[in-house]
């Protein structure tokens, strides 16, 4: 079933040495339920890799286990050269602050105006003087489009602003890797090409390794350098964007044409739907 | 069949018992750290003191008020309506004080820590400090086991300053005590060390108790609404429980 040119879903021409997120033989058990089954991949150092899949598939908890925010089971996490689960909380906080994280449901300090949300890891780590924080904040505020609303509380957001206001936050130390968690959710069409766009910028200027976790096909062809698509605990299919949209497997035809039926079940695993409608089995 | 046997009661209070220990260790050792935060420690000494001192000082007034009735009538069946300042002042700092001041403090400022921490688990807030590499315990969680620590003595001392005024205005202002007498006794009988500064430990102790339950309850709440809930009422009930326990305790230590 796997559509990955390599047996354990890592593509050979990421070479070890330009990787930097290299997971070996990952596996994850949560609440008796497998969420990955030995799965390899590699994020290539300066590229952008979109993880696409079903929802419930671990891509958030892959995520998790990049961060070291959660425990594998067994397998390596090699993230710029260590080995995460290797690390003392000391150890993983100095390679967090080479990350940038954008959280699914932005996690904004509520206490917090927007300003002081961006300026939050400048003031926490850095000894700057206001001037220079307050410049900082205002350049990234204004790449997202919210430098009029940086005195607005978060509570005063709309979703979609909150998304790029911790995107800003993520981005304000200018991160070695950029993880980016749905971001183009609750984004109308404006915001989702500026963000598009600001994450295309990030990586060719800067060279900002990223991961990109999405469901919107269009908005990753667009953004991302590699595609790994994660279905059933394991890597089901990889490969640049356009390549996998043209691809004839039942896995990219399901999961990037919509389609219901297919090796991704649509319907959690249920009793038989005529028994629960208290029909004779078969009926429906 | 399922051979797993399901916890007691006993044994889930017992691991909660001994994960609070461990966390309390972990806020000991985010201490050093959280003195750079020295400013949120001071908003949170602000938020759990200043900010509980309207309940502080009316149930202190009301406390005295009644504890001076009570006794007045009490020792007028003795002859000993001169004792009332001495015993207010006794009742009050050795035990009332701390313990009543404590009991308030779980249920104003204990449950706003747990809530308020356990709402920022729930919406991923301490998981983003995480990621950019600021600690929750030395930013969220220490600050207030200080805060807690500073306030409830302060509380405590303030509780016993209005409970004494609520005394003195049943007993001498309303019940015609005499004024010198109220005053005299009680400045003979009541020793600083002895009964003052004991009442103090004693809510220092509760302070502690109090911050480090309401802050493991919110940190380590389930991040559903109904979590946060239960950890607020936990908070009390544990709160109140540990109270009255430590204070049979050290009073049997400290007599």
């Amino acid at each position: 079933m796997n559509e990955t040119n390599h047996p354990n879903g890592a593509d050979p021409a990421t070479a070890e040495t330009d990787a930097y997120v290299q997971i070996r033989g990952l596996h994850t058990v949560l609440n008796g339920k497998v969420i990955f089954d030995g799965i390899d991949l590699d994020i290539p150092r300066g590229k952008i890799t979109a993880i696409m899949g079903p929802s419930g598939t671990g891509k958030t908890t892959l995520l998790r286990h990049i961060t070291g925010q959660l425990d594998a089971d067994a397998g390596a996490i090699r993230v710029d050269g260590r080995n995460v689960p290797d690390l003392s909380r000391n150890q993983l906080f100095d390679l967090r602050e080479r990350i940038g994280y954008l959280f699914q449901n932005s996690a904004l300090l509520t206490d917090f105006s927007v300003f002081e949300n961006v300026a939050f890891p400048l003031r926490q780590h850095l000894r700057l003087p206001e001037e220079i924080v307050r410049n900082i904040v205002l350049t990234r505020l204004q790449a997202v489009g919210l430098r009029g609303a940086a005195e607005l509380m978060p509570a005063e957001l709309s979703g979609g602003m909150a998304r790029r206001v911790a995107l800003a936050r993520a981005i304000i130390r200018d991160p070695g890797l950029m993880i980016y968690d749905e971001p183009f959710v609750g984004l109308d069409p404006i915001a989702l090409n500026q963000v598009l766009k600001l994450i295309r910028t990030l990586n060719d200027t800067l060279g900002i390794t990223s991961i990109l976790v999405a469901h919107e096909f269009a908005a990753v062809r667009r953004a991302a350098d590699h595609v790994y698509l994660i279905a059933g605990g394991k890597v089901a299919a990889q490969g640049h964007p356009d390549e996998l949209a043209e691809r004839d497997s039942p896995w990219t035809r399901q999961f990037f044409g919509g389609e219901a039926d297919g090796p991704v079940p649509f319907q959690y695993p249920a009793r038989d739907y005529a028994v629960d409608l208290g029909f004779p089995a078969g009926v429906a | 069949m399922n051979n797993a046997r399901r916890p007691s009661m006993i044994g889930d209070a017992l691991a909660q018992v001994g994960a609070a220990g461990l966390f309390l260790f972990a806020i000991l050792a985010a201490i050093p750290k959280s003195l750079r935060h020295f400013r949120e420690t001071l908003r949170q000494i602000w938020f759990v003191g200043a900010m509980s001192l309207v309940i502080i000082m009316t149930c202190g007034l009301f406390v005295g008020m009644v504890l001076s009735l009570q006794l007045y009538y009490t020792l007028a069946k003795f002859g000993g309506t001169a004792a009332l300042g001495t015993v207010v002042a006794l009742s009050l700092f050795r035990e009332l004080g701390p313990v009543v001041t404590a009991l308030l403090f779980a249920g104003r400022a204990g449950t706003s820590m747990t809530a308020e921490i356990g709402l920022m688990r729930a919406t991923d807030q301490l998981s983003a400090m995480e990621m950019m590499a600021v600690d929750p315990l030395s930013y969220v969680v220490a600050p207030r086991f200080i805060a807690g620590i500073v306030a409830m003595p302060l509380l405590a001392c303030i509780f016993n300053a209005l409970g004494i005024l609520g005394a003195h205005l049943v007993g001498v202002s309303w019940l015609g005590l005499d004024n010198g007498t109220f005053w005299g006794n009680m400045t003979a009988n009541v020793d600083v060390w002895t009964d003052l500064v004991n009442g103090v430990w004693k809510s220092t102790a509760f302070g502690a108790v109090i911050a480090l339950i309401a802050t493991f309850q919110g940190y380590t709440t389930p991040p559903t609404s109904e979590g946060v809930a239960y950890a607020t009422t936990r908070t009390v009930v544990s709160s109140s429980i540990v109270v009255l326990a430590l204070d049979f305790v050290m009073t049997a230590f400290l007599m």
